[in-house]
């Protein structure tokens, strides 16, 4: 089992130089054998996307169309890197941040804003997507995508061969959510069951106020050998390199050879949420510090001295993101309540009288409430 | 992965569609039940500490690991939480997880993934999904056991939307109710009343029963009451449920003997309340007593207190009493009896219902 490693893996460096593929490098750089300009250059369209609808975001909640956004911006190479690494038939149980991963398994940005306006919980459909409801409670996800994998182990669908068929499933958290007692749970438990489970740590740097060093005392990665896992550190901010060690973890886990923890070292750009002011406990010279590290200048720049495009991509890219954004601001503006009977809906997927009493009691409330309390 | 892929064994209650009734204990009920449901289901599956080779502390899983592997009768890690979150994962994959917490002290740990996962994500899913989770909680006192082993928390799932609780009281209906619960969408908390573990009564299993079986929500008139009785005065309704049935169904023949009429309720389900059934008696008898071992501030009795007065206010002659545990942690078992509801404590309530 290889020990968690001693420098985080890294392809392409902040400059946007592909690094010497030698060592342990060569077998990660052999995982994105694949991903040559084309392939990068859709990384980058992705995190552009991505970085422009989020942009919206915050200037909706700012505007009073959002209730509240969690920035994900400076996670993007994390995010789409991960996303990138999954079979059509992978499974993803996100927290709140997950918005990268969401626009690559094909979640309408509608659907994400909804939740942030305070007009739906989510409500997208995990079996079209495979992109699991946005969890708030922090951690609480990992068992569930631990059990969702020991039921994948279940149907057989781990170690066939058949790569349309074996199933990984990715269990997105925190540095903060490390902390958590159920985090810890899954992995002890996905490891006893050996079931296919990508433990998928983005380690942003801060929960909230606290930074990562009032999280954990060693490197996160390297509690996978306590629970008898693999554990790995990546460069977060390196899409290239986050593909090829997700692709890794989660070729293993397809195969039947567990989970793996990874841990992506990352920053979250913003503060926590739109109502959070993060100059209040974070110094300036940590952002200034990830600003030489941004996740897409380093594509762009190896893009360009590689020839892999030039200003009429970056061009391109920026007018789509403009247009999504247009999409986005319009959907949102026209996005109508949802109906107040609607909360009875889903509470129960059987009969239940008491709901149903209680829906006939705010129906008739609401149809002879006086005109002007409508 | 390991399967062992064997027989199921005959069903502890005689297989799965006999319709003669078998003699059985409740705790023995509850297997066949999960034996019967395994058998016609192959999506149930069981989770929980040592309910595998032990069978469970128990013993309600006597067998089934036998009968159906260790991929379907999972010995899991000490981890409540984890058994519920691993179940809430599973049920979004299709499975039917039963998960069994040894003793009802120790569903704390799970409670965040019971209250704010497995009963929400249903309207999470707006329709996108269910959870179809069974909780199993041997829960209540009188057997003697140290801390954390006799505690009744079944007020906090059934104050929590999303959710159905159930307490059986007897074998035939430990039998049906989980059955119904393991075909049913919702997740349920199943309220298993240990102390009554080893009462034993006829079990009609199978496919027949549960065709004839009630509502899962219904409440039971234990033990009725006429109306030309309740009529002529000295009557109540005593509304139990779990472990206190029996102490009811005491208390009433102590009372007949006295003269004074008890019709029991038996409530089955805590959540939701059949209330129709506990306003019909209250209406017949215009006196309510309930009781449970929970404690009594705040507990079910409250809430059937205030419905029964909201429904039948000019039917009662006296207010609604509880009768139930004190407003202090579960006391160490020697002297447990003086905290749990007795018969004499019920029937002293009654009294003072009667104006006796």
């Amino acid at each position: 089992m290889p020990a968690a490693t001693a420098e985080p893996v890294q392809l392409l460096s902040p400059d946007g130089v592909r690094q010497d593929a030698s060592g342990d490098r060569a077998r990660h750089a052999e995982l994105v054998s694949g991903v040559g300009a084309e392939q990068l250059r859709e990384r980058y369209r992705d995190m552009a996307m991505v970085r422009r609808f989020d942009a919206e975001a915050t200037a909706l909640q700012r505007q009073g169309e959002l209730a509240l956004w969690a920035s994900g911006t400076g996670q993007e190479a994390a995010q789409i890197g991960a996303a990138r690494a999954l079979a059509a038939q992978d499974h993803v149980f996100p927290t709140y941040r997950e918005h990268g991963i969401a626009w690559v398994r094909g979640v309408d940005p509608l659907q994400v804003l909804s939740l942030y306006r305070g007009a739906s919980h989510g409500g997208w459909d995990p079996t079209a997507s495979g992109f699991h409801p946005y969890t708030l409670v922090i951690g609480a996800q990992l068992p569930h995508a631990t059990g969702y994998a020991m039921g994948v182990q279940r149907d057989g669908d781990v170690g066939t061969g058949d790569p349309a068929r074996d199933t990984a499933v990715l269990a997105c958290f925190g540095d903060g959510a490390s902390s958590q007692g159920e985090v810890n749970e899954a992995l002890n438990w996905a490891a006893v069951f050996q079931a296919p489970v990508v433990f998928f740590c983005q380690n942003n740097g801060w929960a909230i106020s606290s930074p990562a060093s009032r999280q954990f005392a060693a490197p996160l990665a390297r509690r996978a050998e306590g629970f008898g896992v693999p554990g790995v550190q990546v460069d977060g901010n390196d899409v290239l390199a986050v593909e090829a060690v997700v692709r890794e973890a989660a070729d293993r886990a397809r195969s039947g050879g567990g989970p793996t923890l990874v841990e992506a070292l990352t920053f979250r750009v913003a503060a926590h949420t739109t109502s959070d002011d993060s100059s209040r406990y974070r110094p300036r010279e940590e952002d200034e510090l990830w600003a030489t590290r941004d996740p897409l200048t380093r594509v762009e720049a190896h893009l360009r001295s590689t020839g892999g495009a030039d200003d009429a991509f970056f061009d391109a890219v920026r007018a789509e993101g403009d247009e999504l954004a247009a999409r986005v601001r319009r959907g949102v503006r026209e996005m109508s309540d949802p109906e107040p009977l609607s909360m009875f809906d889903h509470a129960y997927a059987g009969d239940h009288p008491l709901v149903a009493q209680e829906r006939a009691w705010l129906e008739t409330w609401i149809a002879t409430e006086p005109e002007e309390a409508r | 992965m390991t399967t062992t892929a064997t027989r199921p064994a005959p069903s502890p209650a005689g297989g799965a569609d006999e319709s003669t009734p078998t003699t059985l204990t409740l705790a023995k009920a509850i297997t066949a039940a999960l034996h019967d449901a395994m058998a016609a289901d192959e999506k149930v599956l069981l989770m929980g500490e040592d309910i595998g080779r032990l069978g469970g502390v128990f013993r309600v899983t006597d067998g089934l690991q036998a009968a159906f592997g260790e991929d379907r009768v999972v010995d899991t890690p000490l981890a409540e939480a984890s058994i519920l979150g691993t179940a809430v994962g599973l049920a979004l994959r299709g499975y039917r997880p039963v998960c069994e917490i040894q003793f009802d002290g120790f569903v704390y740990p799970a409670f965040s993934q019971i209250v704010s996962q497995l009963a929400k994500m249903p309207a999470r899913l707006a329709g996108a999904g269910t959870v179809p989770v069974v909780v199993r909680i041997p829960y209540g006192g009188g057997i003697g056991a140290v801390e954390h082993h006799s505690e009744s928390p079944e007020a906090y799932f059934a104050h929590t939307a999303g959710l159905r609780v159930i307490a059986p009281a007897t074998p035939q209906d430990a039998y049906w109710m989980l059955r119904q619960a393991l075909t049913q969408p919702d997740p349920v908390v199943v309220m298993e009343p240990k102390r009554r573990y080893w009462d034993k009564g006829d079990v009609t299993a199978g496919a027949a029963s549960l065709a004839e079986a009630p509502s899962l929500h219904s409440a039971r008139v234990a033990r009725p009451v006429t109306a030309e009785r309740a009529a002529a005065g000295g009557a109540a309704t005593v509304v139990a449920y779990g472990p206190t049935v029996r102490v009811a169904l005491d208390a009433a023949q102590a009372a007949a003997e006295e003269g004074v009429e008890l019709e029991v309720v038996d409530l089955r389900s805590l959540s939701p309340l059949d209330t129709d059934t506990v306003v019909a008696s209250a209406r017949r008898t215009g006196r309510v007593v309930v009781v449970h071992e929970a404690p009594v501030f705040l507990g079910l009795g409250a809430e059937v207190a205030a419905r029964v007065t909201e429904a039948a206010f000019h039917s009662l002659e006296a207010p609604v009493l509880r009768v139930g545990g004190f407003a202090v942690p579960y006391p160490a078992a020697r002297i447990e009896e003086h905290y749990l509801p007795d018969a004499e404590r019920l029937l002293d309530a009654v009294d003072r219902v009667l104006a006796r």
